[in-house]
This record gives structure tokens, C-alpha cells and sequence, in this order.
């Protein structure tokens, strides 16, 4: 396989990282809204966690979509 | 590479041009005025007015002056849910950080490209984000330090933790600490440049599709402009985001200085 050609799938593949991360960053939201649901006086309070949750599983996808960029432009 | 040239290319955006000054030096290093300079410029311009139009003090606010004041209070009270009262002296640094994090992101966004003006996203370069990722990270350093002295490598043992798990841990724990300025940068620089490079993507698709004839206009031009609006509305809310998760883990990594574990 051609060098190039090894390095798009690669990038390809990297992508899929990007697609787990948004089912994490889906997850996070989700259980979010469902624990706020049953107790909406709670839930104002947690609302930093939420996002600390939310950067957490968005960097991960982040850092995929890197490694795709430099597959490709490197 | 690309098997052949696009006519968009989505990382054109991201050029730093020397606007004057291109051969001005300091040390071997060139100092010119880029357009990215222009932009944090006209950022902090913006800033200032915004931040000195509300600081008039009146007792009953008017719109202006109710604007800065939610914006410092949201911080205020980010800073006292996060670290407690020694929080309150933070409020200058983050509520900068923020604003000028979240300034520089929407300028970015704003539709004057149609003027002949290409706004300059800033904050989609990680120069700009190490550097307030690192002025972030030194004030969580000088903060443990100078509060808790040597004490404050106990950050890195949990308590509780048994003997054997010790030297293991503070390795994983001391690892995990130092890569925070690079995750913090990298966050916010990635989730800026992926938006404008899908921006720039679609909008290649729309000029490709509707120079290709009518019929892919419609199949492939207007469905890629109605993407491109509803995702620049998604980009005005990560916009937001991120300069909020910038604050909010800033704070965050401050709480860890100022209390330990």
C-alpha cells in the first residue's frame, strides 16, 4: 500500500473517533436531562458537571479529528 | 494530499498575513503586525468599550449597564460555587479570560466577509490558546506554591491511598496534572478550527454544486446552504461553550491549587 494512501485511511478511521465522541457527548446530555427531570430543584446546582462531563468526552473526539488532520496534512 | 485542488480550500482561512511591518525583527524573530494581531486587537477594543459603557454605577441599571453586570456576575458565581469564598479574587483573571475568549469567537463568526472584511479567528490558532492555557496553568503553579509550599505536591496523592498504590499513582496523577494546559488549548483551538473548516467545507459544496448546472444546485447547493445556517447557529453556541469550559476548568484547576484535595 501506498504510503499516501495508508495515511487517508488512517485519517478515515481517526474519524470514527469523532463519531464515539458524539455518542459520548449524546450520553452525557441524556443522563443529564434524565436526572433533572426527576428532581428539577437539583438541578440548576450541577450544571458545571454537566460541562466538565461535556469537555471531557468532547476532547476525546477532538483529539481524533487532530490526528485526522495531521494524517493529512502532514 | 488531496487527490486534486479544490477550488475552496477550507485551511485558507487560517493564514497569518503580515498586514505592516512584515520585516520588522526583535532577535531574529519577526514582529509584524498580522492579521491575527488585528483581530485580538479589535477584540479588546470591543471589549473595553463593552466592559466601560455598563461600569457607570447607576443603582437602578440600565440595559448596558445590566449586561456587563450579569456577564461579571454569572463569573462571580461560577467562582463561588467552584472554589468558595477565596474565589472572589479570581473574578478579574476569569471574567477577562472569558470575555475575551468569548469576543474573539464570535468576531470570528460575524458575516462581514460579505463587506470584503475576512474576520480572523484568533482563537482557532494554538499559539493564542497555549498562551492563555499557560497564563492559566502559572497561576494554578504559583497559587499551590506559594500557598502550601512543598505541601502541595500532596495534589498528587490522593488521600486514603494505600503505600504499595503510591509512587504509581503520583506518576498517573502527576501525568494527568501536566497535560491540563495542553488539553485546555487544544479544546478550545480544535473545536474552533473543525467549525470553520466544516463552514468552508459546505460552502465549497454550494459553489461546486451550483457551478455544476442548475439541477445540482438544487440537489447539492441548497441543502449544503440550509446545513451551513443551521451549523453556524450550532457554532454561535459552541462559541459560547468553549469559552464557558475555558472559565469553568480554569476555575476548576485554581480550586485544586487554592484547597488541595
Amino acid at each position: 500500500m501506498e504510503a499516501e494512501a495508508a495515511k487517508l485511511l488512517g485519517a478515515g478511521l481517526a474519524a470514527i473517533g469523532c463519531g464515539l465522541a458524539a455518542i459520548g457527548v449524546g450520553n452525557v446530555f441524556a443522563k443529564f436531562l434524565e436526572g433533572a427531570l426527576r428532581n428539577p430543584g437539583a438541578a440548576d446546582g450541577q450544571q458545571g458537571r454537566l460541562f466538565i462531563g461535556f469537555a471531557g468526552a468532547e476532547l476525546l473526539g477532538l483529539l481524533s479529528f487532530v490526528i485526522a488532520a495531521l494524517l493529512i496534512f502532514q | 494530499m488531496a487527490a486534486e485542488q479544490a477550488k475552496v480550500d477550507p485551511m485558507y482561512q487560517f493564514t497569518i498575513e503580515p498586514l505592516v511591518g512584515a520585516n520588522w525583527e526583535i532577535a531574529g524573530y519577526n514582529i509584524a503586525f498580522t492579521n491575527s494581531a488585528l483581530w485580538m486587537l479589535i477584540t479588546t477594543v470591543l471589549l473595553t468599550v463593552f466592559v466601560a459603557g455598563g461600569m457607570r454605577r447607576q443603582l437602578v441599571p440600565g440595559r448596558w449597564q445590566m449586561a456587563v453586570e450579569s456577564f461579571t456576575g454569572f463569573i462571580d458565581g461560577m467562582l463561588e460555587a467552584n472554589i468558595g469564598k477565596e474565589g472572589r479574587k479570581y473574578v478579574p483573571y476569569v471574567f477577562t479570560l472569558f470575555m475575551f475568549i468569548l469576543f474573539a469567537n464570535l468576531l470570528g463568526l460575524l458575516p462581514v466577509g460579505v463587506l470584503g472584511i475576512h474576520p480572523f479567528t484568533f482563537t482557532s490558532h494554538f499559539t493564542v490558546t497555549g498562551i492563555l492555557a499557560a497564563i492559566s496553568f502559572s497561576i494554578v503553579l504559583v497559587v499551590g506554591f506559594w500557598k502550601h509550599k512543598l505541601h502541595f505536591f500532596s495534589l498528587f496523592v490522593p488521600h486514603g491511598t494505600p503505600l504499595p498504590m503510591v509512587p504509581v499513582l503520583f506518576v498517573i496523577e502527576l501525568v494527568s496534572f501536566a497535560v491540563r494546559p495542553f488539553s485546555l488549548a487544544l479544546r478550545l483551538f480544535v473545536a474552533m478550527m473543525a467549525g470553520h473548516v466544516l463552514l468552508k467545507v459546505l460552502s465549497s459544496f454550494v459553489i461546486d454544486g451550483t457551478n455544476a448546472g442548475l439541477g445540482y444546485g438544487f440537489l447539492i447547493g441548497l441543502p449544503s446552504l440550509l446545513l451551513m445556517v443551521a451549523i453556524s447557529a450550532l457554532e454561535i453556541l459552541v462559541a459560547g461553550i468553549q469559552a464557558y469550559v475555558f472559565a469553568l476548568l480554569t476555575s476548576l484547576y485554581i480550586n485544586d491549587a487554592e484547597h488541595l484535595h
